[in-house]
């Protein structure tokens, strides 16, 4: 049998094979390296422990702010952050707000601005929210602020991470 | 698909004399395991060749995880080891690697011993051979430390009193290498990872080359 009657030649058996061999190999190589490139976008986000931050009967309807420690794990190093929320009661209905202004992140306070009583006041570009976070048309932020998840426990108000109120 | 986008290619830049010049050479019947088994020991450089871009490979990407900072090296190490998937795989390979590179890097030096290959014309390039052997071995000194444990740390306070005894100028190659008159501390800790991540490895790839050209302008050596 000649060369010609094969459908597969010789030189493309070997083509074949020795591309399949040299690509399983370096396949083999660097899977272990991209997979440890990409963990942090594969990484399953933690559960954040709730924290204790007031007590019931410290709140009232005017928002305060209270601070919030917790841990954060930053791979090999661990911080104790220090956070504050504007927390106030709704009713019977506790709520936490992030004071981090959704326009860019500056910091805002409750009626920081004397002409703009009842409302959050951000220094940063005059962003301003309302007593429940709705931000006000024509300021720069463009959603509400952050609401913490909160549960209430033996008459201590425990919050969790701050989620987006949209 | 492919073939067009090389044709493409080829037609305005005609790459393909810059691969073939890489790619084509003659493969001596005596260097040929296929012809002689005996022959795979003419192997054992291109082995070193294929663990050192190992080495380049996992070693970039250990970096993303590894700071050399005397509070964070160990945990950053712990972390990417035992937190990271397939940290320990890499790190691995790394560490184990850099055995294998020296001792692939040996079994090749024996062969052209033996083989006589390092005989004129070719004495430069064993002059080069040589100067990878120490860069090598240099790579595998600083990178030791690195982990900053205590097996490292000791390892290097040995290796700088072997250095300090050197006559007359130990005492100053030892500041050199520790970066600080007494101890061995933060600055020892940088100024390795410097020497492990960018001199050695760049000095080394200037090597290569040189000891590549070289094989390429004078052949592969005769038979016994
Ligand atoms: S950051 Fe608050 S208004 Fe711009």
């Amino acid at each position: 049998m000649s060369e010609k009657e094969h459908n597969v030649s010789r030189r493309q058996f070997l083509t074949y094979t020795l591309t399949g061999v040299g690509g399983f190999m370096a396949a083999g190589m660097l899977m272990p390296m991209v997979r440890m490139a990409v963990d942090p976008v594969l990484e399953v986000g933690a559960e954040g422990d709730m924290v204790a931050v007031a007590d019931l009967d410290e709140l009232t309807e005017e928002p305060q702010s209270f601070p919030l420690n917790f841990e954060q794990d930053d791979g090999w190093y661990e911080a104790e952050i220090e956070e504050t929320a504007w927390i106030y009661l709704d009713g019977d209905d506790v709520v936490a707000l992030s004071p981090e202004c959704t326009h860019l992140g500056c910091t805002v306070n409750w009626e920081a601005n004397e002409d703009e009583p009842e409302r959050f006041f951000c220094p940063c570009h005059f962003g301003l929210f309302e007593r429940d976070g709705t931000n006000v048309p024509n300021t720069p932020p463009t959603e509400p602020l952050h609401r913490y998840e909160h549960e209430v426990r033996d008459g201590t108000v425990y919050l969790g991470r701050p989620q987006p109120q949209v | 698909m492919l073939q067009r986008i090389y044709d493409w290619v080829d037609e305005r830049m005609d790459i393909t004399p810059l691969w073939r010049d890489i790619a084509d050479h003659e493969v001596p019947e005596h260097v040929n395991p296929a012809h002689h088994f005996s022959a795979f020991v003419y192997c054992f450089g291109g082995l070193t060749f294929f663990t050192v871009v190992i080495q380049f490979l996992s070693g970039m990407f250990l970096t993303m995880y590894y700071v050399p900072d005397i509070i964070n090296a160990y945990e950053s190490v712990m972390y990417l080891q035992s937190e990271v998937a397939f940290g320990m795989i890499v790190r691995g390979m790394h560490h184990w690697g850099a055995s294998v590179v020296i001792v692939m890097m040996f079994l090749h030096t024996l062969r052209v011993f033996f083989t006589g290959a390092y005989k004129k014309p070719r004495e430069l390039n064993w002059v080069v051979g040589v100067l990878i052997f120490f860069v090598i071995l240099g790579l595998g000194f600083t990178g030791y430390l690195l982990p900053w444990d205590m097996k490292a740390y000791f390892a290097t306070v040995v290796a700088l009193e072997i250095a300090e005894s050197v006559p007359v100028v130990g005492e100053m190659i030892r500041v050199l290498l520790a970066g600080h008159e007494e101890l061995l501390g933060a600055q020892t800790l940088t100024r390795f990872f410097a020497i492990h991540v960018f001199f050695l490895p760049g000095a080394l790839l200037g090597l290569l080359a040189a000891h590549f050209i070289m094989i390429r302008r004078q052949g592969i050596s005769g038979p016994l």
